[in-house]
């Protein structure tokens, strides 16, 4: 009853600051339209420089490959000063130079060098770059060697094959992780400051002097925002798959069941830092400072956790956020793994018991 | 003057406040530096060799001693493939047929498969990338034994301003304007929301100040903390990550100097118009969150679509990741960045003149 009575005044304060419900429902929308579109590893018509020295047929058949491709937009150059000129401007991402004895070249046994240079300052891209030209060479020397019924001397051939995203779409892989930081954001903003705000305007007091238990408080914060955490959450899926194209290979439920865990995990260490804070500019300080900025760069969403030195891949692991990702991304493009899914599910589990477990202690009804 | 010292006591008094404001950035700039990386170390990787044949062995060799590859295992099955790459054992399988030493020798091309995890597209393609470099360089090995011809051109690649493709040199100085960011659009877009609510800001307009100079005591603190903070985050920058500092300093603060203006005025926009503190941090996270994503700090604004590269340009983020990486990598002159300086002066002054507008406003 006293819950009930709780959850009820809970409700009614977020339905009178619209902040709450903007949290929980505007921002996924905003967000995951901003950035669904907006984060995107997959280059397309890169600009590049294409220096052909001495116009003849090779160097227009080498061209011709550049026009066809829809990761590049050459620009035909004629000279090396020019093209570099436009690489230190950033107009042209790289340089592609076809010397003047390109076509003697061709014919020597030796053959004839390409030189390739890109513009290294963002490496990732420099090298997606280096690997789309050296795709659209190896294409080329396919079309001439049947042109010319020259066989290539290539003795090992690569057949490649990508599971559970064949078009290597980055798209698959990074709406899944948004989901995951828009619920990290949105758990933890909900519950930062509320018990914060409580302390500050002398309202626990008030609270303390009623017969209610730290255990009601605590479920009486919770469940009202566990409620319109799981609206938004629903909300990010239905666009994930409706209007990104995502697909869905695993179970919707597995999805419920790791998304109320995770939900566990985030609004309690909102409800962690709110109650040690009992200050809303250090609790909304360390909220953005301890939850996004780890959720977005430790936790697997792009940067590969492998790959990252020994102690900072210990740290990763108090990122809940990691544990979810790693959910997300299976249970969206490979289906209900289990041996992935269950030790995760069971970190989340942990965590979750560890932050509200750790708020409860920490919330006694005490003034200091 | 006597405004600026008590909103930085305001500021600092509290142990806590003054901890959470200094202590993370520098410890993150640590973290962060290591952990964001695209560069692909130790992939892990199994392999399925059905022909067992010296040559064979030599492809292997060429994976087994490469930094990049880390071998977890070797399988003996085909339906030993499924569940080393759903679990995520291996990021990459290489099968190598029954066939391969035989249509070597009989001069056919012997055909290898690479089974790549796609989970992660990045990390999927650089790995598929890796790959293919060690088997051209097999390739070159075979051909230079038995005397065929190469093909008729042959790629050879160069990365100007960053030699060895180190995404490190490209995320660290990325760091200092996130984190810089972070600090400044915090300390400031609560500031007034945090008076407004203690009552304490009614005082303040009764005072003889005129709403300019409440405006230039709330910028203030903002503007030194945030780079005495971003000074800190490139020493560090420049002398642990030893990431090349090719440009000219004065450069750098110029753009430093106005990217912390566009940030607080931001800052105090958004305090101008909200009334709690909860409103106030909403707000610094509905631009701040936006503002990193969609700044080229990660992935590029080149790669977006027109209408969300045209709403970046608000963004004076986006400006400043342009300006201290052209001046660590590239050594960019401050005339070239002309065209990135203005537009965060702008963004300033906009947002300054509209918080400034709020203020007084609220008078009446």
């Amino acid at each position: 009853m006293r819950l009930r009575g709780l959850i009820r005044k809970e409700f009614l304060q977020v339905l009178r600051d619209p902040s709450s419900i903007a949290i929980a429902f505007l921002m996924p929308v905003f967000l995951l339209l901003l950035f669904g579109y907006g984060v995107s590893l997959d280059a397309e018509h890169v600009p590049i420089a294409l220096v052909a020295e001495q116009h003849n047929a090779d160097t227009e058949s080498f061209a011709s490959a550049f026009r066809q491709s829809r990761y590049f937009d050459p620009v035909i150059m004629t000279n090396m000063h020019d093209a570099v000129e436009a690489l230190n401007s950033r107009k042209v991402d790289g340089i592609v130079d076809l010397r003047e004895d390109f076509s003697r070249g061709m014919r020597n046994p030796a053959g004839a060098p390409i030189q390739v240079i890109v513009n290294g300052v963002d490496a990732n891209n420099a090298r997606l770059v280096l690997g789309y030209i050296e795709g659209v060479w190896a294409k080329w020397l396919e079309g001439e060697s049947l042109a010319n019924r020259r066989e290539l001397n290539i003795p090992v051939q690569v057949q490649e094959r990508v599971w559970f995203n064949s078009e290597l779409r980055s798209r698959n892989f990074i709406v899944p992780g948004l989901i995951a930081i828009i619920m990290t954001l949105i758990g933890t903003l909900l519950t930062a400051m509320i018990m914060a705000r409580e302390w500050e305007r002398g309202t626990m007091e008030a609270l303390m002097v009623t017969p209610v238990t730290i255990r009601e408080i605590i479920l009486g914060k919770l469940i009202p925002y566990y409620l319109l955490g799981m609206g938004g959450m629903i909300l990010s899926v239905a666009m994930a798959i409706g209007l990104f194209g995502v697909p869905l290979k695993g179970s919707l439920w597995v999805l419920f069941a790791a998304s109320s865990l995770f939900l566990f995990a985030a609004l309690g260490m909102g409800l962690l830092i709110s109650v040690v804070a009992r200050n809303q500019f250090v609790a909304g300080q360390t909220a953005i400072i301890a939850t996004f900025l780890p959720a977005f760069i430790l936790s697997g969403f792009l940067f590969d956790i492998s790959s990252m030195p020994k102690p900072v891949q210990v740290i990763t692991h108090a990122i809940a956020a990691r544990y979810f990702i790693a959910i997300l991304q299976t249970v969206f493009l490979a289906g209900n793994v289990w041996s992935v899914i269950l030790p995760n599910a069971a970190a989340l589990l942990l965590m979750a018991g560890f932050f509200l477990g750790l708020s409860r202690r920490k919330s006694r009804k005490r003034l200091e | 003057m006597a405004l600026v010292r008590k909103e930085f006591m305001a500021l600092l008094k509290d142990k806590k406040s003054r901890v959470v404001v200094f202590v993370p950035p520098i410890l993150q700039v640590l973290v962060f530096g290591y952990a964001a990386t695209f560069d692909l170390k130790n992939i892990p990787y199994a392999i399925y060799n059905e022909d067992n044949s010296g040559i064979s062995r030599e492809l292997e060799a060429g994976f087994y001693g490469s930094p990049n590859f880390q071998q977890i295992s070797r399988i003996l099955r085909q339906d030993e493939i499924k569940p080393l790459i759903d679990k995520r054992q291996a990021l990459l399988v290489l099968h190598i047929g029954p066939q391969f030493s035989r249509d070597l020798t009989s001069g056919r091309p012997a055909i290898v498969q690479i089974i790549v995890d796609g989970r992660n597209s990045n990390t999927a393609m650089l790995a598929m990338n890796y790959a293919r470099t060690i088997i051209n360089g097999f390739n070159n090995q075979l051909r230079e034994r038995n005397g065929g011809a190469g093909p008729p051109a042959m790629l050879e690649a160069r990365a100007w301003f960053n030699p060895n493709l180190e995404s490190r040199w490209f995320i660290v100085p990325g760091i200092v304007g996130l984190l810089t960011l972070v600090v400044t659009v915090l300390v400031t877009s609560l500031s007034v929301a945090r008076e407004r609510e203690q009552g304490t800001f009614d005082q303040l307009l009764v005072t003889p100040l005129r709403p300019v100079e409440i405006l230039m005591g709330k910028a203030l603190p903002g503007f030194i903390i945030g780079t005495a903070e971003a000074t800190v985050i490139i020493l560090v920058t420049v002398f642990w990550f030893k990431v090349p500092l090719n440009g000219s300093i004065i450069t750098l603060y110029t753009g430093l100097v106005l990217f912390l203006f566009s940030a607080i005025g931001v800052g105090l926009m958004i305090s101008s118009v909200s009334v709690t503190q909860q409103q106030g941090l909403l707000g610094a996270f509905l631009f701040v969150v936006p503002a990193i994503i969609l700044s080229g700090f990660t992935t590029p604004i080149a790669n977006m679509p027109h209408l969300i590269q045209n709403i970046t340009l608000i963004n004076p983020m986006r400006y400043f990741m342009v300006v201290i990486r052209g001046v660590f990598l590239e050594g960019t002159p401050f005339s070239m960045l002309l065209g990135q300086f203005w537009p965060m002066a702008v963004i300033g002054l906009c947002n300054l003149v509209l918080a400034g507008w709020m203020f007084r406003r609220r008078l009446y």
